[in-house]
C-alpha cells in the first residue's frame, strides 16, 4: 500500500493536502481497500462550514457505507465532480483523481494530523 | 442464503471490526480450501463461524465474471444432512412446506422449514438420492438449529447423518460453466436439466455429486465431494477452466448475484419471524399435504397477507441497506429494507424489502430513509435481471 510522505492523515483514514488556505481531502489507500468497490460518494455539505471531526459526506461501497469526517474545520468549496460518474476513481487513484473535496480552511493548526509514518503505524502497515 | 452486509458508521469502526475479526479468526472453522483462498489474496471474513473469502479481485469484477463467463465459489460452509430409511419421505413431508413426494431419483427441490409460530426455520434444497434416501442442504448458520428441529420430528427412527464437516461444496457458476468443466467428467453436463443431479467420477475422483443448481441465476453447477479431495478438485477445475477465464469468486459477489435474481437470503430477507407467504414463498408451499404449521399458513393465505416482500430500484441517488426504513410520500413508515446493494449488472441501486400490501404493486412510488433523507424508489418486478 502507498502512503505519500507529503500528505497528512487522520485516524479516520482520510488524507489531507494543504496548500495555503486550501486543503484537498480524500480517503487513504488502506481505506479504499477495506471498503472495496466504491459506487457512490454522497456529499451534501458543499458551501457549508463544517467543524473538524464532523461528517461532511458518506462513501458507499457495494457492501458497506461509511461516513467521511472533516480533518480540519473549514468550508467545503468543491466536490470532485468526476466522482459522480466515476466513483471507482477512489479505488483506482485514491490520492490523485480520486480526491473528494476541497476545503477553505478556517483553522490552520494541522498539528493534530498524522504523518505518513504515524498513519502507517496506526494501521499496522 | 448468504452474507450479511455490515453497515459501519465510520472507517474507524470499520478498522476496529477488522481487528476483532482477526482476533475472532483464531476460533473459527476453516474450509479445506482456506489456505488456497489466502494464497490467492482473498480478503477473508468470518461468516457463520467460518473463515470465508468475501472477495479476491473485487466484487464488481467477480460479479461480471460470473454473469459473462464462469467463476468458482467455495461454499463448503453449507450444511448437508443425509436422511435414510422407510420414514425419510414422511419426515421431510412433515418439516418441509414443499411437496417432496413430487421428487424422483436425481431431482432437487427448493423448500423451507416452517416453524410453529408462522416464521421460517431455514430455507433449503432437498435432493432425492433414492426412494428412501435424501440429502438436505441447509444454511451454514442454521446447521445446529435445523438438525435439532428435524430430529424433534423424527419419531419413526429415520437414520440422520450430518455430513457437513466432511463435505466440500464448490459452486461453479456462469454461462461457460458446462464447457469449462466438461473435460473433467464423462457426464454430459450441458444436457443436465436445471434442479437435477447425478453422481459420478469428476476430476478422477469417484462419488462426486454434480448438481445443476446455483444461487446466481447465471447457470452452472454445484459440486459436492468428500473434503479430502478439495485441493485436487479445486486445482483441476481451475486448470480445465483456464481457457474460459475461470476465476475464484467471493461471498460478496455471491450476494450481489443472488440479489439481482431476487433470491431470499436467510437472516436478511427471511428469518424465524417472517411469514413465508409474505416473503413470496407461496410457490414452494404445498397445501395438498399436512406439514408443520400448515393450517395456520393456509388460513393466512385465505385471509390474505398484510405485507409483501417486494423488489425495488432507486429512482433518486442512494444505496438501500438492510434495516433502512421504507416510507410513503408523506413520511409514514410502510416497511423495512431487508437487502440492498448497487447492482453491478444494472448499474442501479436495488433492494428487497417488506412493504404494506397497499404499496406492493409494480411501479408504486416508495421512499427509502437514507441518513434522514427520503430518497425516491419504485417497486419493480422480480427478478431484477433475466435469468441467462
Amino acid at each position: 500500500m502507498n502512503f505519500p510522505a507529503e500528505l497528512k492523515y487522520t485516524k479516520d483514514h482520510e488524507w489531507v493536502k494543504i496548500e495555503g488556505d486550501i486543503a484537498t481531502v480524500g480517503i487513504t489507500d488502506f481505506a479504499q481497500r477495506e471498503l472495496g468497490d466504491i459506487v457512490y460518494i454522497d456529499i451534501n455539505t458543499i458551501g457549508s462550514d463544517v467543524a473538524e471531526g464532523d461528517i461532511f459526506g458518506t462513501v458507499e461501497a457495494v457492501k458497506t457505507v461509511s461516513d467521511l469526517f472533516m480533518p480540519l474545520s473549514g468550508k467545503v468549496l468543491e466536490v470532485n465532480a468526476q466522482l459522480d460518474a466515476n466513483p471507482e476513481l477512489v479505488n483506482q487513484d485514491p490520492y490523485g483523481d480520486g480526491w473528494m473535496v476541497k476545503i477553505s480552511l478556517t483553522e490552520k493548526d494541522s498539528a493534530g494530523l498524522l504523518s505518513a509514518d504515524a498513519y502507517q503505524a496506526l494501521i499496522g502497515a | 442464503m448468504f452474507m450479511r452486509q455490515f453497515v459501519t458508521k465510520s472507517l474507524d469502526v470499520f478498522l476496529l471490526i477488522s481487528h476483532l475479526i482477526i482476533t475472532q479468526r483464531k476460533f473459527m472453522k476453516n474450509t479445506a480450501l482456506t489456505d488456497k483462498h489466502i494464497a490467492l489474496g482473498a480478503k477473508m471474513v468470518p461468516f457463520a463461524g467460518y473463515n470465508m473469502p468475501v472477495q479476491y479481485a473485487g466484487i464488481n469484477i467477480e460479479h461480471e465474471t460470473v454473469r459473462n463467463a464462469v467463476g468458482v465459489f467455495d461454499v463448503s460452509h453449507m450444511g448437508e444432512f443425509i436422511l435414510k430409511g422407510e420414514g425419510a419421505l414422511a419426515l421431510i413431508q412433515q418439516v418441509s412446506a414443499n411437496d417432496a413426494a413430487k421428487l424422483f431419483d436425481g431431482k432437487i427441490q427448493y423448500a423451507y422449514l416452517p416453524n410453529k409460530e408462522g416464521g421460517i426455520v431455514d430455507d433449503l434444497l432437498v435432493y432425492r438420492i433414492d426412494e428412501k434416501t435424501y440429502m438436505l442442504v441447509v444454511n451454514a448458520s442454521n446447521i445446529q438449529k435445523d438438525w435439532d428441529w428435524i430430529q424433534s420430528f423424527n419419531t419413526q427412527g429415520v437414520d440422520m447423518k450430518d455430513i457437513s464437516d466432511r463435505t466440500s461444496l464448490l459452486a461453479v457458476q456462469g454461462p461457460l460453466a458446462a464447457k469449462a468443466l466438461q473435460s473433467l467428467t464423462s457426464i454430459d453436463l450441458a444436457a443436465m436439466e436445471y434442479y437435477t443431479f447425478t453422481k459420478g467420477v469428476f476430476a478422477g475422483v469417484e462419488n462426486v455429486l454434480i448438481s445443476a443448481t446455483g444461487y446466481t441465476g447465471a447457470g452452472g453447477f454445484e459440486i459436492y465431494f468428500d473434503h479430502q479431495h478439495s485441493e485436487k478438485i479445486w486445482d483441476a477445475i481451475f486448470e480445465a477452466g483456464a481457457a474460459y477465464g475461470i476465476k475464484p469468486i467471493g461471498l460478496g459477489a455471491r450476494d450481489t448475484l443472488r440479489l439481482e435474481m431476487g433470491f431470499c437470503l436467510y437472516g436478511n430477507d427471511i428469518n424465524d419471524q417472517t411469514s413465508p407467504l409474505e416473503a413470496g414463498l407461496g410457490w414452494v408451499t404445498s397445501f395438498n399435504k399436512p406439514f408443520t404449521n400448515s393450517e395456520a399458513l393456509a388460513l393466512q393465505k385465505q385471509n390474505g397477507v398484510a405485507n409483501k416482500l417486494v423488489g425495488f430500484e432507486m429512482v433518486e441517488r442512494g444505496i438501500p441497506r438492510h434495516d433502512y426504513e421504507i416510507c410513503d410520500a408523506d413520511g409514514n413508515t410502510i416497511g423495512k429494507v431487508t437487502s440492498g446493494t448497487q447492482s453491478p449488472s444494472l448499474q442501479k441501486a436495488i433492494g428487497l424489502g417488506y412493504v404494506d400490501k397497499a404499496f406492493s404493486k409494480i411501479d408504486t412510488e416508495i421512499f427509502i430513509k437514507i441518513r434522514d433523507n427520503k430518497i425516491k424508489a419504485k417497486v419493480v418486478k422480480l427478478p431484477f435481471i433475466k435469468k441467462s
